[in-house]
Parts: structure tokens; sequence; C-alpha cells
């Protein structure tokens, strides 16, 4: 039997992972997709709970994730193509202009 | 074959499970790019499996759509469109963050399952809301459908609206200045 105590153990690995990744990598890429990675996580816990509580609202919710995500992903690469423009390199430790 | 039948939904949430967090274990270790975005889309597609297993079909069907298919689409292409000598070489590992994304890792995760311990405690719910969500004729899709146009109209429009801005932030962002013709 699959109890949502299951989903949500694997919601908290998936985004356990996602903050993991987003502090141990360092290319620009590949934080955004961690990001994704945790987005995913928040997914699966509304929708995880609309089931154990019969309710819509977490399903509808997940649509609003989903859109802001595709919106988040949009910009977030917008922002690596002008930094590639700019400085020819996606690594995050190179982007330090604003350090003063 | 009741065993099997008993036990299918079993299996099928242990299959997509481990297909989730390899995926995700695949995004951080993979040192290219391409590689972690593939990994990635596996991460996605498993997620859309279980969302099917959770009755909302309509949610993996956008998970399909959006995630695997726009998004990934987006990925590849930056992927694609930056040079690849921009993309760093070295080891990507910035070795003196490790331990400490570690012991965050585990910190978070004793703070989300304690928060998760606490929170299932409400009793599940009864067949008749079940069969809400499921949806009365057509599915869950409808039942979906009803509410994000009844009860929540005015956050679907703002959505709605955060979408514009973010498509009109990237092509902003895309466009060449004015006067730097000829860089990138």
């Amino acid at each position: 039997m699959i109890t949502t105590t299951h989903y949500l153990v694997l919601s908290l690995i998936l985004f356990t992972l996602g903050v993991v990744g987003l502090m141990v990598r360092r290319n620009f890429i590949t934080v955004l997709m961690c990001i994704e990675l945790m987005l995913n996580a928040a997914n699966l816990n509304f929708i995880a709970f609309s089931r154990q509580l019969g309710d819509l609202t977490g399903q509808v919710f997940a649509v609003f994730v989903i859109t802001i995500a595709a919106a988040e992903a949009a910009i977030g690469l917008g922002i690596i193509v002008a930094l590639v423009r700019l400085k020819q390199t996606t690594d995050l430790d190179r982007v330090n202009v604003m350090e003063g | 074959m009741s065993w099997f039948l008993v036990h299918f939904a079993q299996l099928v949430f242990y299959v997509m499970a481990s297909c989730v967090i390899a995926g995700a274990v695949g995004v951080i270790a993979f040192r290219s790019p391409v590689h972690a975005a593939l990994s990635l889309l596996a991460s996605f597609l498993g997620v859309a499996g279980l969302f099917v297993l959770l009755e909302a079909e309509f949610l993996a069907a956008v998970q399909v759509l959006v995630y695997a298919g726009g998004v990934m689409v987006l990925f590849l292409f930056v992927i694609m469109l930056v040079k690849a000598r921009a993309i760093p070489r070295e080891p990507q590992y910035v070795n003196r963050l490790v331990p400490a994304a570690v012991g965050l890792g585990v910190v978070l995760a004793l703070l989300l399952g304690a928060g998760m311990w606490a929170s299932v405690t409400g009793a599940p719910a009864d067949a008749a809301a079940l069969q809400r969500v499921a949806g009365a004729q057509l599915g869950n899709t409808e039942a979906v459908g009803w509410s994000l146009y009844r009860d929540y109209l005015l956050p679907f429009e703002v959505v709605s609206i955060v979408l514009l801005v973010a498509m009109i932030g990237a092509i902003v962002l895309g466009r060449k200045e004015p006067g730097k013709e000829g860089r990138a």
C-alpha cells in the first residue's frame, strides 16, 4: 500500500537533492535545472495532499507552479544568453562584478 | 495473478520513484550539461508517472507537455547556443562548499521530515471527496477545469500576466544591444 507518506518522503529526497545541487554546481545552466527539481518536489507534495484530502486545490496550485516554473526557465535562460554575450562564460564563480 | 494486481501500484511507484531519484542524482553528478538535461528529463517523466498514480491525469499530461516538451527543449537550445568553451571545464565541484551543502541538505531533510511528520495526521478523504476529484463525467481534466475557471479565476488571470511579463522579459534579455552589433 502506497501512502501519502511515501510521496512526501520521495518529494523530500527530491527537494534536498535540488538544494545540494544548487550549492555544489557552479554552472548556471545546471543550477537552473536544480531549481526545476525543487519545483517538481513541491508539485509532488501538492498533488499527494490533494489526493490525501480529496481536495482539488492542490492540483490547481500545481498548475500555477508549473506556469511559474516555465516563466522562470525562460527568464533564466534569457539571462544565460545575455551573460554569455557579456562575459563569455556560464561559470557562476566568475560572475562577480557587483562585488565591487 | 491477483498478487500481481494487488502489488502493481507499489511496483509502479517504486520504479517511478527510482527513476525520479536517479534522474535528480544525474543532474547533480553529470559534468556535461547535455547529460544533465537528459537526466532531468528522466526525472520529469518519472514525476509524470507518479501524477498518474495519484490520479491527477491532467497534471501528468501538462507535466509531459510543458516540462518534457517545452522547458527541456529550451534548456537544450540554450546549451547548444552557448559556445562550448563558455561552459566551465574545470572540475565542477566547489570543494569547500561540498561539506556545507551536504550538511545543509541533512538539516533541511530533518526539518522537512519533522514538518511532514506533523502534517500527515489529517484523516484521509472520504469516497465522495475522491469522486469529486476524479470528476463526474469527463474525468480529472473536467474537475480541474471547473475548479480553475470558477474558484481560481483571478489567480489564473494573474498567472497569465506573469507569463506575458516573462515572455517580454526573455525577448528583452535575448535582444542584441543597439550599437553593440557583431559581439555575441
